[in-house]
């Protein structure tokens, strides 16, 4: 891992996870302590389902306010956003959010490319993205979007992860600043959150 | 490379409005960078420029990208719970009145108009309203007027219709054929289908009940705002207006000219 002079100064961190995304992710947001301040936008892929529980789930295990992401509201700093489930999430230039019922991306509605997508053009070099397990190809292209308008683009390490597919895909197209371990991702956000705030 | 795009993105909307009259300008920039960047490879052009010269020079180029622009994803009774809502909370008060206006704005390829029109005929409603289903794209009226779905999706619709509290055999409002379900013509007796856009035109009717689903999260606050506005004003006193899962008035300046009567399920009344 770079040392903390390297790194750059975040304003907001994207997660997209898939298969074996509610552990990771657990892992990862369970370990964040109280007050952190960075916002957190994660989308989660699930079965089909109208109505999901991640925000009760999480909120009992996150120290961060926890919500779902609501059509034009802001992006608040120190809170964690989950996509709705059925529609596509994006940030909007003034940061705010914007869902979409568009045709399902890589047969996933909400989609990590398309949240990563915006989000690349909305905060350009003070985004951070990670993806982690997963057993599609959803959130590579984003990914490299990221890194081309000058985020940070972190890959969970796939002899790690619960499912491989997803961060092998993202690899195969796109050389991220930092391939990592669940615990490693989280010790990062720590830092950049240090450097930010 | 990135200025640019916006640029020419922005340049491209001017164009579309100048020429045509239809106004993306306050619609989610997001989610319309998206739909143009598709645009790119299904025209085959490298940059939005290119595009914008297509389509400022061939009105069949246009209405090809407006086919790209529109979203035209919609089933029907999506989120039952919603359609219950109606049929259990609205329609009491709707059989109050001696005759009914329905406007459904943004009615796509008529997913809603349909769900709508046999969700008040199952209440016997249906004979004394008049439904206007208005949409900007000239090509999904023509299929919503038509009402010919494909069998595949209309497996779907009949669960969602069960959920929906439907009262028959979802098989009754439609006649099968080689994939197709073409749906009972005379759902659409009194059915309206017309033109309007709620970024450019006005109010044309008073109304009792306004469904407008799945159409706001396409625009911004400040278009959004335009379209509450004229749900107001198109409401009669005590008029309902009924919005998508995901769409709320809670951020608008007219949050406080209605009252919510089922907001989990988005049914507002004017106050």
């Amino acid at each position: 891992m770079n040392s903390a002079a390297d790194l750059p100064s975040i304003e907001a961190i994207v997660i997209g996870a898939s298969a074996g995304g509610v552990e990771a992710l657990l892992n990862i947001l369970g370990s964040l302590r109280e007050g952190f301040k960075l916002p957190i936008i994660v989308v989660l892929h699930l079965p089909d389902v109208r109505r999901s529980h991640l925000v009760e789930v999480f909120a009992r295990r996150v120290a961060m306010p926890v919500r779902e992401a609501c059509d034009k509201t802001l992006v608040e700093a120190g809170t964690l956003y989950f996509a709705a489930p059925g529609y596509h999430l994006s940030v909007e230039q003034d940061r705010s959010f914007s869902l979409s019922l568009e045709a399902r991306v890589h047969y996933s509605r909400p989609a990590i490319d398309y949240l990563f997508e915006s989000a690349a053009d909305a905060y350009g070099s003070t985004l951070a993205a990670v993806l982690l397990t997963g057993a599609n190809r959803d959130g590579a292209r984003g990914l490299a979007q990221v890194k081309r308008r000058g985020g940070m683009t972190i890959v969970q390490d796939p002899d790690e992860a619960q499912v491989a597919t997803m961060p092998r895909a993202a690899l195969d197209i796109h050389q991220p600043d930092h391939i990592l371990p669940i615990r490693g991702i989280g010790r990062l956000l720590v830092e950049l959150e240090r450097i930010a705030c | 490379m990135e200025k640019n795009t916006e640029i020419e993105l922005r340049l491209l909307i001017e164009a579309i409005y100048l020429k045509y009259s239809y106004d993306f300008r306050d619609y989610s920039g997001a989610s319309i960078k998206r739909r143009v960047n598709h645009a790119l490879s299904q025209f085959e052009c490298t940059t939005i420029s290119a595009l914008q010269e297509k389509v400022l020079h061939d009105p069949a180029a246009f209405m090809q990208l407006l086919q790209l622009l529109t979203i035209p994803v919609s089933e029907m009774f999506r989120d039952p719970s919603h359609f219950l809502a109606i049929r259990r909370e609205v329609v009491p008060l709707l059989k109050t009145y001696p005759s009914i206006k329905i406007w459904i704005a943004g009615c796509s390829t008529g997913e809603e108009v349909y769900s709508m029109a046999i969700l008040l005929r199952e209440e016997g409603l249906l004979d004394r309203t008049i439904i206007y289903a208005t949409d900007i794209n000239p090509r999904s009226l023509d299929k919503a007027k038509q009402g010919i779905f494909s069998m595949e999706s209309v497996r779907a619709y009949t669960h969602n219709y069960q959920q929906a509290g439907g009262q028959g055999s979802f098989a009754e409002y439609y006649t099968a054929a080689y994939g197709y379900a073409i749906f009972d013509k005379t759902l659409c007796e009194n059915v309206t289908f017309a033109d309007h856009s709620l970024a450019t035109d006005s109010v044309f009717s008073e109304t009792q009940l306004i469904s407008c689903r799945n159409v706001l999260i396409y625009f911004n606050k400040k278009l959004q705002d335009r379209a509450f506005g004229l749900f107001h004003d198109s409401l009669c006193h005590r008029g309902f207006l009924v919005l998508g899962s995901k769409e709320t008035l809670d951020f608008s300046s007219y949050g406080n000219q209605f009252e919510p009567l089922v907001k989990q399920e988005r049914v507002y009344r004017k106050s």
